[in-house]
Parts: C-alpha cells; sequence; structure tokens
C-alpha cells in the first residue's frame, strides 16, 4: 500500500468505522424492540404454560436434533410450525410414543413428560407456530 | 522463543489438540447416526453426541486462542508475561470445567443435568452451541476475566504494537459478546435475536480480529516483510470485517420474527461480508511472494496462505451463496447452512490456531523448526484435512441442494424424512471424506513426534 496511506490513518478508520457501524447496529436494535411487539406474539407469554413450556423445551435439548424456526441441528424436523402441521393431539401422542424402535430409522428419546409438561409444550409450540416469521418455511413441511 | 513466560501456551496447544480429536471422533459418531439412525442409541442420542462435537470445538478454539495470545502479547511487548503461574492454574480450571461438562452430557439426560446444576435458577441451557450448564458458563467466564487480566497487564507495561492492540481488542469483544449468553428471556423472539450477539458476533466480529491479529504475527516471523506494511494492511481488514459484519447480523434476522427491514440491512451488509476475507487471501499471499527470507519452517507458511483461502471459500463463497434473503428464505436451516459452518470453521479459525502452533510449537521445544521429514509429515496432514474438508462441504451442499428442491421447492414437497432417506447417499459420502480428515487429524499428531535433524533456534 502506498506511503502516502499511513498506519495511523488506517488505525484512525478502523476505529472510526467500528465506533460507526456498532452505533448503527444499536440503532437498529432499537427500532427492533419498537416494532417487536406487532410480530413476536407476546401476548401469549402471559399464560404461565407457555413459559413453562420454554423451560421445558430447554431443560431436554429439543434443539440438539430439530430446528426452530429454522436455527438448530438439521437431524429432525423443523418444530417452529409442528403444531399446524400436525395438531396438538398428534405432537402429545408423538413424545409419549418415542421411541419407535423402527430399526435404522433415526430415533428420539424418551422424555417422560408428565401430562401437565406436555400441555406445556403443547402451548409453547403453539405460540411459536403464530410468529410472524415474514411467511417462512416455504411450505408445512418446514 | 524471546521470553520464557511464552511457554505457557504450550500445554494450552496440547489440551486443544486432544479436544480436537474428540470433536472429531463425535462427528463421526453423528455422520453415521445421520445414515443409520439408531447408532448407538439410546447411549449416546444425536442431540447428545452434536453438544460435545460442537462445544468441544468451541472450547478448543478457545484454548488455541489462549495459547497464541500468550505466545504472542509478551513477544510483540516485548517482556514477559504478568503471571505464568495464574496462566497454568487457568489452563487447569478451563480443561477440567471443560472434562467435567462433557461428562456431564455423556452421563446423564441432559434433563437431570439442567437439574443438578440448577438450571431453573438462571436459566442459560438448551439452546444451540450455548448448551454448557450455567455453572460452567460462569467458570467459563472467570477463566476469560484472569486471562484478560494477565494479558492486558503485559500489554499495558510493554510496546502497544497493533497486532498486541488488534489482538486484546479482539479478546475482549469475546469476553463481553459472550456475557449475552446469561441473557435468555421466555420472549422466543428476543431470545433468537440476542443469542446471535453471541454467535455472529463472535465468529463474524470480534474472532476475525483475533485471526487477523494471528496471521499478521505469523506472517511478519516466516517473510519478514516491514511491520508497517503488515499492521496497515491488519488495520484495513479489520475495518471492513466490523463495517460489514456488525450490520451483516441482519442475515440470521430473516426469519425469526424480527422487523422485515432485517431483509435488506442483512442482505446489503452481509453480502460484502465476504470482502475482508478476500483481502486476508490477497494479505497472506502478497506478504509470503514479498518475503525477505527464507524461513525454516515451511509448514508454518503453508498453514498460513491456506488459512487465507479457506476462510474465503468457506466464509466468503459459502457464506455469500446463502445470505441473501430472496435464497436464504429456501436454504435456511439445511445441510446448506451445515456445509457452510464447516467450512468456515475449519478454513478461519482451526486453521489458525494450527497455524500458531504450527510456527510456536518448535521454537517453544527448542529449534527453529521441525526436521525436513517431520515438515513433510505435517505438510501430508494439512492436504489430507483440507482437502477432505472440501469434500464434506461439497458433498453436503449437493445433500442441501436436493434437500431444499424436494421439501421447500417442489409442488409436492416430501416430508423432512423422506427427504432425508432420498438424499442419503451423499452422506454416506460425507462420512467417508471425514474418515480421511481424522486420517489427517492422526497424521498431525504424528509429525510432532518424527526426529530428523532439527536447526536450533
Ligand atoms: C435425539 C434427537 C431428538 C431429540 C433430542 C428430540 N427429537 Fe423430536 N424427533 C426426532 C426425530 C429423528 C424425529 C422424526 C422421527 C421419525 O419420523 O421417525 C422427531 C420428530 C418429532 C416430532 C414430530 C414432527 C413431525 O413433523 O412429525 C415432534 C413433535 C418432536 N419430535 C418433538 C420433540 C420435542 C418437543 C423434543 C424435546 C423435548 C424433541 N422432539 C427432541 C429426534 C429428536
Ligand atoms: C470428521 C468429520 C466431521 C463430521 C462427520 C462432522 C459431522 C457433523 C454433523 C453430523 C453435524 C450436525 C449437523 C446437524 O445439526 O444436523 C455437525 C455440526 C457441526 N460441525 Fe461437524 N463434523 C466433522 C468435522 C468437523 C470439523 C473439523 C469442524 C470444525 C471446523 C466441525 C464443525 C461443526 C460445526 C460448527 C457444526 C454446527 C453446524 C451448524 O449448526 O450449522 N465439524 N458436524
Ligand atoms: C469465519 C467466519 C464464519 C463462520 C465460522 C461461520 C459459521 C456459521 C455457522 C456455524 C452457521 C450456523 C449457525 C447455526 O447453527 O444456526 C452460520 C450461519 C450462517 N452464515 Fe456463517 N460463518 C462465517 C462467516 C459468514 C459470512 C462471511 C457470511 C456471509 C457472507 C455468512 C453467512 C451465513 C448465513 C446467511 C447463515 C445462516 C444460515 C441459515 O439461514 O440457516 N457466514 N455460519
Ligand atoms: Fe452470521
Amino acid at each position: 500500500m502506498s506511503s502516502t496511506f499511513t498506519t495511523s490513518a488506517a488505525r484512525n478508520i478502523f476505529y472510526g468505522g467500528a465506533v460507526f457501524s456498532f452505533l448503527l447496529f444499536l440503532a437498529l436494535t432499537f427500532r427492533t424492540e419498537q416494532v417487536l411487539p406487532q410480530r413476536d406474539q407476546r401476548a401469549q407469554l402471559d399464560n404461565p404454560q407457555v413459559v413453562a413450556g420454554k423451560r421445558i423445551w430447554e431443560n431436554n435439548n429439543c434443539i440438539g436434533c430439530h430446528t426452530l424456526l429454522g436455527e438448530g441441528a438439521y437431524f429432525a424436523p423443523e418444530l417452529g410450525n409442528v403444531y399446524k402441521r400436525r395438531g396438538p393431539d398428534f405432537i402429545k401422542a408423538w413424545i409419549k410414543g418415542q421411541p419407535t424402535g423402527v430399526p435404522g430409522r433415526r430415533q428420539m428419546p424418551q422424555f417422560n413428560l408428565t401430562e401437565q409438561e406436555l400441555d406445556d409444550m403443547v402451548a409453547f409450540l403453539k405460540y411459536a407456530s403464530e410468529i410472524n416469521t415474514a411467511k417462512w418455511p416455504p411450505n408445512i413441511e418446514g | 522463543m524471546k521470553y520464557t513466560s511464552q511457554a505457557v501456551a504450550k500445554p494450552y496447544f496440547i489440551g486443544a489438540m486432544g479436544l480436537f480429536v474428540a470433536q472429531v471422533l463425535f462427528g463421526l459418531i453423528m455422520g453415521l447416526q445421520y445414515v443409520i439412525g439408531d447408532f448407538l442409541f439410546p447411549h449416546i442420542p444425536f442431540n447428545v453426541a452434536r453438544m460435545v462435537h460442537t462445544n468441544a470445538l468451541i472450547v478448543w478454539l478457545l484454548m488455541g486462542f489462549m495459547g497464541s495470545a500468550y505466545y504472542l502479547v509478551p513477544e510483540e511487548a516485548e517482556t514477559e508475561l504478568h503471571s505464568p503461574k495464574l496462566a497454568l492454574i487457568l489452563f487447569w480450571v478451563f480443561l477440567i470445567a471443560a472434562a467435567l461438562t462433557v461428562i456431564g452430557y455423556l452421563a446423564v439426560p441432559y434433563a437431570t443435568l439442567a437439574r443438578i446444576t440448577g438450571n431453573d435458577l438462571l436459566p442459560t441451557m438448551g439452546r444451540e452451541f450455548l448448551e454448557q450448564p450455567t455453572i460452567t458458563k460462569i467458570g467459563i467466564v472467570i477463566v476469560a476475566l484472569g486471562f484478560l487480566y494477565n494479558l492486558s497487564m503485559t500489554f499495558l507495561k510493554g510496546r502497544k504494537t497493533a497486532i498486541n492492540t488488534v489482538l486484546m481488542i479482539g479478546l475482549w469483544g469475546l469476553a463481553i459478546f459472550f456475557l449475552f449468553s446469561f441473557y435468555n428471556p421466555h420472549n422466543l423472539v428476543k431470545d433468537k435475536f440476542y443469542w446471535w450477539w453471541v454467535v455472529h458476533l463472535w465468529v463474524e466480529g470480534v474472532w476475525e480480529l483475533i485471526l487477523g491479529a494471528i496471521l499478521a504475527f505469523v506472517l511478519i516471523k516466516v517473510t519478514g516483510v516491514d511491520r508497517e506494511v503488515i499492521e496497515k494492511w491488519l488495520y484495513v481488514i479489520i475495518t471492513l470485517a466490523l463495517v460489514s459484519g456488525m450490520v451483516g447480523t441482519g442475515h440470521h434476522y430473516f426469519w425469526i420474527g424480527a422487523p422485515e427491514f432485517w431483509q435488506w440491512w442483512g442482505s446489503v451488509f452481509s453480502a460484502l461480508e465476504p470482502v475482508p476475507f478476500f483481502a486476508m487471501t490477497l494479505f497472506a499471499f502478497n506478504m509470503v511472494n514479498r518475503r525477505r527470507r527464507e524461513h525454516p519452517n515451511r509448514a508454518a507458511t503453508l498453514w498460513a496462505l491456506g488459512t487465507g483461502v479457506m476462510a474465503f471459500l468457506g466464509a466468503g463463497v459459502w457464506g455469500f451463496l446463502h445470505t441473501l434473503a430472496p435464497v436464504n428464505f429456501y436454504t435456511h436451516g439445511t445441510q446448506i447452512t451445515a456445509a457452510h459452518g464447516h467450512m468456515a470453521f475449519y478454513g478461519a479459525y482451526v486453521m489458525v490456531v494450527i497455524t500458531m502452533i504450527s510456527y510456536s510449537m518448535p521454537l517453544m521445544r527448542g529449534r527453529a523448526a521441525n526436521s525436513n521429514k517431520a515438515q513433510v509429515v505435517e505438510m501430508w496432514a494439512f492436504w489430507l484435512m483440507t482437502v477432505a474438508m472440501v469434500f464434506i462441504t461439497l458433498f453436503l451442499t449437493a445433500a442441501g441442494i436436493l434437500q431444499v428442491w424436494l421439501q421447500r421447492v417442489s409442488d409436492t414437497p416430501l416430508g423432512f424424512m423422506a427427504t432425508q432417506d432420498q438424499i442419503s447417499l451423499f452422506y454416506w459420502m460425507r462420512e467417508v471424506a471425514g474418515v480421511v480428515f481424522l486420517i489427517g487429524v492422526v497424521t498431525y499428531l504424528v509429525s510432532f513426534f518424527i526426529k530428523g535433524e532439527e536447526r536450533a533456534a
């Protein structure tokens, strides 16, 4: 690089660019927080079942096999829209019926959830399915 | 090695390599579970293997960064490390915490681990990459603080070069953004939104500073090019990285409930993210072409050049492939993501850590470079690992394209599991490439034990 472009100029551009980018990112984050209430179904969080369902989701590491709104692992079906794909009864029966034990087929463990916990999980998955995700996924198969 | 205290890097590098082996073994277990679904079930369910695979990766990279910093900062600052003893104690704390966590993953169901570690007091578990029990996370913060204290003291009392400054900013940034792993709101959208402040702002933000600084350090050493030139490049690269990568976080905000303006901001800024990676490739080749000395450690030079190329391919090219919102709409959360994740992590961070190990390990063992024989074996390891990773990426990309086509684009979409059945051939081929990768890792470790004529340091 040419000698008119000094190291200290480069350094100053770095500090300026970093601070500017960070502030721009913070401004966009601030705007996000303002818009979110219209999209994130936060009213449903008043339902303690939804909150409990999220904790059960986390404590059993469902994300280690599944995606949720497209994030997670790619070993098992997307669950962000499973409530719409399968409905509450299927979900409960499915979780209770694991593992399938079909030889050679990918397996999901038995989590021994109580009836109450299953209902919480369904409430959480219902909540997730109603978040406004800009029409993602492309179809019901997730 | 100019200062005896730099030698504390050695245990960090050895620990890192041990975890690397574990990571790859668990990768192979998962690769097999992809095609033989009940392999090792119920003893090691897929999610458990995945936690071990990804957490081992992150921890060994952190160990690699720490080792690199312990070696690099004193040399740049031209002074001994503030406290070698603290560095050694923290190494053992870190290693034992990591080992206990892995044992916890493997020994008890995850829900049990969550219960006995009191996750409900401060719930942080059960999110991708952040699966560690909350107490482990607190342990990581303590180790990081001790590490930063030790290095900051060293930095402050010594010469403040650009490389040291950039490295220290990167390391502080790493620790600060990790604090967002403790923020886990009930609101799923906010949870996901700030989760990326750890994950994205690490790999496409502050880690790039660490990457740039380590690469610059090794390039100065092996090429003898003027520090002035190298430091200018470094500042330009990291400026481009932060300016594109910060707002580029938006490429993760398209479909998780965040406002739709992110589709524009995220697409445009992240489309620029390949630029700093390309600059890094140019940088590495340029410096090596302008070298003023023939450094006897040719293996380290090869790793440095490889880092430039593979980081650009994995992060730059494979990242760009799916970063525009209209494309990401179809590829989000598919094997395309996995393909990119593998090559980017390998090309940028695995390779830069190995570059540093390759350069500094011989010096810590009292020689300028390893024997020619040992270097030839190390270069074999380079090619085995790198070519295997290219094939892993290509097979996953093929699987991903078919997956998108069958499950998402088709007018008569197949279900997830039916789609997976259709593409199993590619998963088999990925597994074969994975075995070659493991052979590469073993070859690399073997190269440390090969004797021959060595030049004194
Ligand atoms: C070890 C991996 C693994 C874990 C962990 C896991 N699952 Fe699964 N899950 C699977 C697999 C594999 C399938 C598809 C199985 C099949 O079709 O035979 C599946 C299917 C499902 C389905 C049916 C999806 C559909 O569209 O038909 C639901 C619902 C589900 N899982 C919920 C959960 C929940 C809730 C958790 C956490 C409590 C969880 N899973 C944890 C592997 C896992
Ligand atoms: C030996 C070869 C390897 C095999 C067979 C393998 C296999 C796998 C599998 C099956 C997954 C889980 C994908 C899913 O979620 O469904 C995974 C995830 C991951 N692996 Fe590997 N892996 C290997 C080597 C590596 C290496 C060397 C690295 C580091 C560079 C790495 C980094 C990752 C990362 C970052 C993830 C998370 C990816 C994501 O969430 O998109 N793997 N790996
Ligand atoms: C070295 C730098 C990088 C690393 C280590 C890296 C790694 C990863 C990983 C592991 C994921 C998966 C995250 C998850 O599991 O949810 C991911 C996702 C993603 N990366 Fe990167 N990445 C890097 C750079 C880039 C760059 C430069 C771009 C863009 C040009 C990019 C674009 C993306 C996109 C769009 C996704 C989301 C994929 C999806 O929607 O599923 N990445 N990256
Ligand atoms: Fe990203």
